[in-house]
């Protein structure tokens, strides 16, 4: 199955400038499976959004279909064929 | 006589070049919209290189280098530190990165946020976390300081590679004479004022910078949350040298780079008042290894002045005679060109200023 992650403009320069990767991924994928294999094609892309820990970074969202995955199943969060995975900044810092 | 002076701030790195160190051309932000925690000029390459720990708050840390003085930045696409699956810790942030041996220039060491030892033998494009201190059966009593449990200090001998010494805030000071397999803790006469009973644990302390000369291993100085120190037994044994000075509180502790027992600091009232004493801005500079100190401010902002100086904001560069600088948490960033008596101002409102350090290109 094909998953579109959405990436935003300030990460661009980690995924070859482009703001939609779109990646096969097994029947029955995870939003970690997703990111483990954005690790292998875009390593630095990855990291700006997980941990060495596989955890999404505290101030990135990650929206699967329009819901933020922590309200859902984080990592282990199921993936349709042609969900969009959506990565946005928080709001924080001054 | 070409001059770079990195300046690490909360919002990234500034570049100041200068010819006679009194004017400066200054660049930046690179790296822009990281916090600059550490800072590193490895003089073992020509031109240095540039070492720079960056952490995003949104993105997370990393490390950049420069070979060509800041023109362009490289950056590894794996990360160049990363805590190993087993541990289940996360890199927070670099605050340390300390080139080894002059002979091995592919040596370099990081003092990390938790706190742990990374060494690096390709230059610092990947490191590895030296287990033996994380090991430590000491570190699950090492307590974050006000700025965050880490390595914030890293002094690898200059010729020996068994001999490291680290500090940390809380924790205090250790040392390795194994090349990193056993460390001992290294506090014997500093002391923990915040200790309810005994407040001269084997560690625990919070020291808040440790500095040494390279041609005098085994003489140490440290500034510690309150208190002043010097070693002469490689870090065994502590003595005070606090008197002399107008507090015994501060973060910057900086050896000059060739005269061993010359060291500058930045005094701040009290715990209590992170004020400079008297509202003054004044480095301090012994130039007997503390027993006695003289304060310098020709140059300086008159009083009242509210800023402070962080622990790794303040540095010497290896030019002769030595250039001593500092930056301050208001963002105004000074320079002397003759060891600490006089200062010109290189740069003022910038984000405020973690982390200094200046040395001759040419």
């Amino acid at each position: 199955m094909t998953v579109t992650l959405l990436v935003p403009s300030v990460l661009r320069v980690d995924s070859g400038g482009v703001g939609r990767l779109d990646v096969e991924l097994g029947a029955q994928s995870s939003l970690g499976d997703l990111f483990d294999a954005v690790a292998q094609t875009h390593p630095r892309l990855e990291r700006r959004i997980r941990d060495e820990q596989r955890r999404i970074r505290r101030y990135v969202n990650v929206y699967v279909d329009g819901e933020e995955s922590r309200s859902l199943d984080g990592g282990a969060t199921r993936l349709r064929d042609g969900a969009e995975v959506h990565v946005i900044p928080s709001v924080a810092g001054g | 006589m070409d001059t770079v002076f990195a300046i690490g701030t909360r919002k990234g790195l500034f570049l100041a070049r200068s010819t006679d160190r009194l004017h400066w051309d200054l660049s930046g932000p690179h790296l822009a919209m990281n916090e600059v925690y550490a800072v590193g000029i490895d003089t073992r390459h020509s031109p240095p290189r540039l070492l720079v720990g960056a952490s995003s708050s949104h993105f997370g840390p990393s490390v950049s280098t420069s070979d060509d003085l800041g023109e362009s930045w490289q950056e590894p696409d794996t990360a160049p530190i990363a805590f190993p699956e087993d541990t289940g810790a996360s890199l927070a942030r670099v605050w340390q990165l300390a080139p080894g041996r002059v002979d091995t220039p592919g040596e370099l060491y990081a003092g990390t946020e938790p706190s742990a030892l990374f060494r690096s033998t390709d230059g610092g494009k990947s490191f590895e976390l030296v287990r033996g201190l994380w090991d430590h059966p000491h570190r699950e009593q090492w307590e974050p300081g006000g700025g965050g449990q880490a390595i914030h200090t890293v002094l690898p001998h200059p010729t020996d590679p068994r001999r490291i010494v680290v500090a940390m805030s809380t924790g205090g000071v250790y040392r390795t004479e194994d090349g990193g397999e056993t460390w001992q803790p290294s506090n014997i006469g500093i002391a923990a004022h915040f200790m309810p009973d005994n407040q001269y644990p084997e560690y625990g302390q919070c020291v808040h910078k440790v500095a040494w000369h390279p041609d005098a291993p085994d003489l140490f100085f440290a500034q510690n949350h309150h208190g002043v120190y010097r070693s002469e037994d490689g870090g065994r044994n502590w003595q005070s040298i606090a008197d002399g000075l107008p507090t015994d509180f501060g973060f910057a502790m900086v050896a000059h780079p060739r005269r061993p027992g010359v060291i500058y600091t930045f005094p701040i009232e009290a715990d209590a008042r992170r004020f400079p004493p008297d509202l003054r801005a004044r480095v301090y500079r012994s130039e007997d290894a503390g027993r006695t100190w003289t304060g310098f401010d020709k140059g300086l902002p008159t009083a009242p002045f509210y800023s402070a100086v962080m622990r790794d904001a303040m540095c010497c560069d290896n030019a002769d005679p030595a250039g001593v600088y500092f930056g301050t948490r208001s963002g105004e960033v000074y320079a002397s060109a003759d060891e600490g008596e006089t200062w010109q101002q290189v740069a003022a409102h910038l984000p405020d200023v973690l982390s200094v350090r200046a040395a001759v290109v040419a």
